[in-house]
């Protein structure tokens, strides 16, 4: 049933990982990055996962359907994120200091309307097989990719296309890079943000959906084990480009599995250090590529932190 | 002019009054005909899992005569447990406390039981000694042997000779299991091997998840676990088509046909005697433990899939157990880095207290404790 392939099985269990943990990092950061692009950064968005988690489960126990689940999950992240753009909006309020408190807000409301969802079993988003041609099982397991991660693919892509190439991306970067220039050619600031606090905060409910209803795929409210927040570090280090934050992402979910996988073939000892491994290479990511020359290249000029 | 004027000066001196008024009505009852109870618990109450065994225990006691039960969920292992201790004792006015969690116990129940000598604590799964306050204890329930069942059916059960094991972190309670596991195991088939992956923490969902998709790419076909909750565990085990053995509470119905059976805590027993005792005024034991013949912990009912011959070895084992004394762990027995752990001819009951250190995995588990 199951052939023994020794060493192999890290770097397949490795790209397992990287295609099943990664989603919810790669959705986070993607809509963080149109927010953050927007010159407004979204620290909530924790709490959106969380509570998106919940009412992705709730909506598919509910209508029977797990898509409808993720639409759910979805219209309470952009509800999440309305309120964020909304408060920021007024005037002498700090972006930073509403996101903690809708982080914690989220949590807390995920927590309290989730407690009947802990024990139902509602239906899953079903998987796609791209494994088929394989003979090997690990392989196969390995390629059972979801829907929600193809699609977040191609929402990268689409997001650079978007950036580089559109009208629209051109006025995001403009509001995010100088509201004196967007307001000198007439383009209206506050609404542009909203919109994209607005994007953003549909991303992370979709992202808590994923969680929830595909992998692992249950309600509870460990389910985040802090995704949201590393998600909002992801697009600082992938520097503000769709393409890196998916990029980000895969590495942050197959340096997930790793700590499981070299326990399964027998490197049993300092597994602690292992589950370290994703913040050890970041470090040395971001040691190794920062320059006193051209440090946040490709930062919004209006973002809080930058500024 | 009216009898009392209400001015400033008065208001404020009623306010103060109406707010001194519980710190001085508040009184012990001279004797103990009515009690509060207050349960902590690491996690959500409906987890699955060890929190959920607890609460099942705390409800089955709830409508006792003179009994009213407080509980808090979601309690870190941390100073925030000393805070809801606190405040159960203060404000509710618990006199019998029990924190659940294992790492609640020292410092934090140690020290709080000595601030408060009044109070009784009783914590699950800490080890007391004559050095801890007499108004401390604890009490624990000998699962391990459970799970030699369940490892008996387990063993039974695989095709691949190879078994799989979730754990959270290596404290002798988690190593005692995965041992006892591999013990039942081995005496149905002494080639089967046990992999043991650790995921750090109590509750982590998705390194569960990874854990359990890792272990059955290398082959094993019965999983087991040792986490707080094992729902994720369980789905995603059955999922990948794996036989699962539960823990805590029956996961049955999460996977009916992938459940074999499972190791089950049977808290009610344990939290029924405390309170009568407390009720009547008695003292409660320090030290309080038992296993599956004292009805602590029982075994899930056998799933559909479990063979006639697995049933007949397990029950008849479990039959032996009943009977009282039967060692688990016993001599000769190496672990699996090749030292003896426990010399010929020498046996450990499970109420051993030595076992309650245990610091080593047997021969037949892959895995390390660091």
């Amino acid at each position: 049933m199951n052939s023994d392939l020794g060493l192999w099985a890290v770097p397949i269990a490795v790209l397992g990982g990287m295609l099943r943990v990664s989603t919810p990092f790669l959705f986070v950061s993607l809509g963080e990055c149109v927010t953050e692009k927007s010159g407004r950064i979204n620290l909530g968005l924790e709490g959106t996962l969380v509570f998106g988690a919940m009412a992705g489960y709730g909506g598919s126990y509910l209508t029977g359907s797990p898509w409808l689940g993720v639409l759910a999950a979805g219209i309470a992240g952009l509800l999440f994120g309305l309120l964020h753009a909304a408060l920021c909006s007024l005037p002498k309020v700090n972006d930073i200091a509403v996101g903690i408190a809708l982080m914690i807000l989220g949590s807390g409301l995920a927590f309290f309307f989730g407690k009947p969802l802990i024990q139902p079993a509602a239906p899953m988003l079903p998987g796609l097989s791209l494994g088929a041609w394989s003979s090997v099982p690990q392989v196969r397991a390995a390629l059972e990719v979801s829907p929600p991660f193809l699609i977040g693919v191609v929402v990268a892509v689409l997001l650079l296309f978007v950036f580089k190439r559109t009208r629209i991306g051109l006025v995001l970067r403009m509001v995010g890079d100088s509201a004196d220039a967007a307001r000198a050619m007439g383009y209206p600031i506050i609404p542009v943000r909203v919109a994209a606090t607005a994007f953003g905060g549909f991303m992370a409910g979709v992202a808590g959906a994923y969680l929830s209803l595909y992998y692992p795929g249950s309600w509870n409210e460990h389910i985040s084990s802090g995704q949201g927040l590393i998600a909002v570090a992801l697009v600082i280090f992938a520097r503000w480009n769709p393409l890196a934050c998916l990029g980000a992402a895969l590495i942050f979910g197959g340096a997930g599995a790793l700590g499981p996988a070299l326990q399964s073939v027998g490197v049993t000892s300092g597994y602690y250090l292992f589950y370290a491994a994703p913040y050890i290479l970041t470090l040395v990511i971001l040691f190794v590529t920062s320059s006193p020359r051209k440090a946040l290249e490709g930062a919004p000029r209006e973002l809080s932190i930058t500024r | 002019m009216t009898m009392f004027p209400l001015n400033r000066r008065r208001f404020l001196m009623a306010g103060a009054a109406l707010g001194a008024a519980p710190l001085v009505m508040r009184s012990r009852p001279a004797f103990a005909a009515s009690l509060t109870a207050g349960f902590i618990y690491v996690g959500p109450r409906d987890d699955y899992g060890y929190n959920q065994a607890h609460a099942e225990g705390a409800a089955a006691i709830k409508d006792m005569e003179g009994l009213t039960v407080v509980e808090e969920e979601n309690v870190a292992e941390s100073d925030a447990v000393v805070k809801t201790m606190e405040s159960m004792i203060q404000l509710d006015g618990a006199e019998l406390l029990f924190p659940t969690s294992f790492g609640y116990y020292n410092p934090f129940v140690v020290d709080t039981a000595k601030n408060y000598p009044d109070v009784q604590f009783r914590h699950c799964g800490g080890l007391w000694t004559d050095k801890d306050p007499k108004n401390a204890g604890s009490y624990f329930g000998y699962i391990g042997t459970a799970q030699y069942i369940c490892g008996i059916i387990a063993g039974h059960m695989t095709k691949s000779k190879k078994l799989g094991f979730v754990a959270a972190k290596p404290i002798p309670q988690v190593l005692m299991n995965i041992n006892a596991y591999t013990l039942g195991a081995k005496s149905v088939d002494p080639s089967i091997q046990t992999q043991v992956i650790f995921t750090g923490d109590w509750a982590m969902p998705v390194k569960e998840a990874e854990a359990v998709n890792a272990l059955v790419d290398q082959g094993a076909d019965v999983l087991t676990c040792h986490v707080d909750s094992p729902k994720v565990f369980v789905q995603t085990a059955a999922g990948r088509g794996a036989y699962v053995t539960g823990y805590h509470t029956s996961q049955a119905p999460l996977a009916p046909e992938k459940y074999l059976t499972g190791a089950e805590w049977h808290w009610e027993t344990v939290y029924k005697m405390f309170a009568e005792k407390a009720l009547a005024g008695e003292e409660l034991p320090n030290f309080v433990r038992g296993g599956l013949a004292e009805d602590f912990v029982k075994i899930s009912d056998y799933g559909p899939a479990v063979t006639e011959e697995a049933r007949k070895q397990a029950d008849s084992v479990k039959a032996e157990v009943m009977k009282g004394g039967f060692a688990v762990i016993k001599g000769p027995l190496k672990d699996n880095k090749g030292n003896e752990v426990v010399a010929a001819g020498k046996e450990y009951p499970e109420t051993a207290i030595e076992l309650e250190k245990m610091d080593y995995l047997i021969e037949g588990v892959i895995g390390s404790t660091s």
